[in-house]
């Protein structure tokens, strides 16, 4: 999604719970990411527009607590346990995704199909 | 040379004017020669000779001068011995007739000048001299003080004169319309000045017979100082203050849009005017009146459309709907001259390419049929004799060969008025005595060069007028227009003021220069 520097943000959010999986000492969930602003944007094969700096999800491990929660690859993530996303780098954005102590991860992510969804069942529903 | 034959020539032909008889002689020159070139060459050639390029009204209009005067005049037989020819003659009266009148119009600031200076130079000496001359014996003598300002004077006084010769006296390049402002406020003030110590010097020194020589010489050091302060100031006036650039004035040709920018400084409107025609003559392409913007077949083209003429006695609405109509379909079929100027162009272009190449091919290879003769290689052998010519005549040697294609392609490019065959031979002739290659020949007919290269050097200098809605001696300021018309075109001049530069700095450690490699990470959570 694109911004302009200043305003707020606004996106349509999906939340998405995650159960870290323990391996060994490790607990995974799953998933790689790429982006941050301190990296390329225009290399981001999944982000409409070329400027947008924010993570997003570039591969998922089949079978996975990622894809069994429901991640796609290609969202954006706007949130990981309450912590913003959307400007950060990528090294705090993994740091923020891998703490020891916790359990569960809750995203908040975005994507385009899920403008599409919304509209389509704002358009079949209006009175709701 | 040709003295006798012309004399007797003219004795019997005398009802025709001197002026024609000046031109049938050149043709008939001009055609003999031509017939040796060609006798020379391989083709025949006929070689049209215009005589002198018609490149201004004024030269015609002397020519008409020239017949009226002929018709009056007395003859000039050879009998007596200090006799000058025709042709001295009528180059004589023509240099009268343009001399003469400008004479006095042009000179007149400059004299005054002279003389005003002169007047100035000589009376610190006179102030000096006059006592010594009229009460020597009552004078108090003076010693070694009087000696310094004397050896002070004469240094200053050889300072003026040298800067003067080499700042002011030069012939003027141009008349103005208008006073040139500086130059009479300085005349003026070195007149007030100098008045003004010849009265005090009448009043104190003359009259009273002052005898203290040494406060008359003190006297005259100070006016001699005074007046290098007034060529400091003149100096500063007239040749320092224009030179800082202030405007930028945009020159537009009126006929075909050629356009220049120049940097000026703080000048008056005829002082920039002067400047601009200055550097109009060596950096515009000559005005050839030839080169129109449209040919006529194509714009007439929009002229034609159709012409609704009613034929009822009593027009219905529905004939002037139709006329209506039928007017929309031609403006609409009008639209077709763009098309036909693009292919005219493009025609025009192919034409001048092709005829541009067959000129350097002939050039190229007329050049190489003659060479240059070494001092050393004098000898030759009895049985082919060289024949050695100078350069007028090994000229007109290679240019049969060349001449046809040299005339088409100057028709072509319609550069025809600009050069006569006379010369095109005199530069062909200077670029063999200079070693020149072809290309170095050619570079004169190629391009359209500046209007200076097709002067001739007449004294009579060019007219021009200029056309402002400010006073001329007014300053140059922003926004300000004028133009200076010639009788076929005119230069549009716009004064625009250069902007003013703020510059800032930035230092730049060179250790800071860094860089990374741009970051494309994947991590795995």
């Amino acid at each position: 999604m694109s911004f302009v520097p200043g305003q707020p943000v606004t996106a349509i959010v999906q939340r998405i719970e995650i159960q870290k999986l323990r391996q060994g000492e490790n607990l995974i969930l799953g998933f790689s990411i790429g982006g941050g602003i301190d990296q390329d944007p225009g290399q981001n094969p999944f982000s409409e527009d070329k400027s947008d700096k924010g993570i997003y999800v570039t591969r998922i491990t089949p079978g996975g607590p990622a894809e069994v929660a429901g991640l796609k690859m290609g969202d954006k993530i706007m949130q990981v346990n309450g912590w913003d996303m959307t400007m950060v780098t990528h090294d705090q954005a993994r740091k923020k995704l891998t703490k020891r102590k916790e359990d569960v991860v809750r995203l908040l992510i975005t994507r385009k199909s899920l403008e599409e969804t919304v509209k389509q069942s704002m358009g079949c529903h209006p009175k709701q | 040379m040709d003295n006798e034959s012309q004399y007797s020539g003219y004795s019997y032909k005398s009802s025709h004017s001197r002026s024609s008889r000046k031109h049938r002689d050149r043709r008939d020159r001009h055609r003999s020669k031509s017939r040796d070139s060609s006798s020379r060459g391989d083709k025949s050639v006929t070689i049209q000779t215009p005589g002198e390029p018609l490149l201004d009204a004024e030269s015609t209009r002397g020519d008409d001068r020239d017949d009226n005067w002929g018709e009056t005049t007395t003859v000039v037989t050879g009998t007596s011995e200090h006799s000058i020819s025709n042709e001295d003659l009528t180059r004589l009266t023509k240099d009268l007739e343009e001399s003469t009148p400008l004479e006095c119009k042009r000179f007149i600031g400059p004299a005054l000048g002279g003389c005003l200076s002169f007047f100035a130079l000589v009376t610190p000496l006179a102030f000096l001299i006059l006592p010594q001359v009229l009460w020597r014996d009552a004078l108090e003598p003076c010693g070694t003080p009087c000696e310094g300002l004397y050896v002070s004077l004469a240094f200053k006084l050889l300072v003026l004169l040298i800067s003067s010769w080499a700042l002011f006296l030069r012939p003027p390049r141009a008349t103005l319309p208008r006073f040139f402002v500086f130059r009479c406020l300085l005349m003026v003030l070195v007149f007030l000045f100098v008045a003004s110590y010849w009265l005090f010097y009448g009043v104190r020194v003359l009259e009273p017979r002052e005898r203290d020589y040494r406060g008359i010489v003190e006297y005259a050091a100070s006016l001699v100082d005074a007046l290098l302060f007034i060529q400091y100031l003149a100096l500063v006036l007239l040749e320092v203050r224009h030179l800082q650039p202030a405007f930028c004035l945009k020159v537009v040709r009126s006929t075909d849009g050629a356009s220049k920018f120049y940097n000026v400084g703080h000048l008056s409107i005829q002082r920039a005017a002067a400047w601009v025609l200055d550097r109009y003559y060596s950096d515009f392409s000559v005005y050839n009146p030839a080169v129109v913007n449209l040919p006529k077949s194509i714009l007439s083209k929009k002229m034609t459309g159709f012409k609704v003429y009613s034929l009822d006695e009593n027009p219905t609405n529905n004939s002037t709907g139709q006329s209506r109509a039928m007017i929309a379909a031609a403006a609409r079929r009008r639209d077709n001259s763009h098309n036909e100027y693009y292919y005219e162009e493009a025609e025009m272009e192919r034409r001048i390419r092709k005829r541009k190449a067959r000129l350097v091919v002939a050039v190229e290879e007329a050049f190489t049929h003659i060479k240059r003769l070494h001092e050393d290689e004098v000898a030759s052998s009895p049985k082919h004799p060289r024949e050695v010519m100078d350069p007028r005549e090994a000229a007109q040697a290679i240019f049969a060969p060349m001449a046809r294609a040299m005339q088409k392609y100057l028709r072509t490019t319609r550069q025809q008025a600009f050069h006569s065959m006379e010369s095109i031979l005199t530069h062909l002739q200077f670029c063999i005595t200079h070693n020149m290659t072809p290309k170095a020949f050619l570079e004169r007919y190629l391009t359209p060069g500046p209007t200076m290269q097709y002067q001739q050097q007449n004294g009579r200098g060019r007219q021009w007028t200029l056309v402002s809605e400010e006073p001329v001696t007014s300053g140059l300021r922003q926004g300000l227009v004028f133009s200076l018309r010639r009788s076929d075109f005119s230069l549009v001049v716009t004064v625009t003021p250069l902007p003013f530069l703020r510059l800032g700095e930035e230092f730049i450690d060179p250790k800071s220069h860094k860089f990374v490699m741009r970051l494309q990470s994947e991590t795995s959570v």
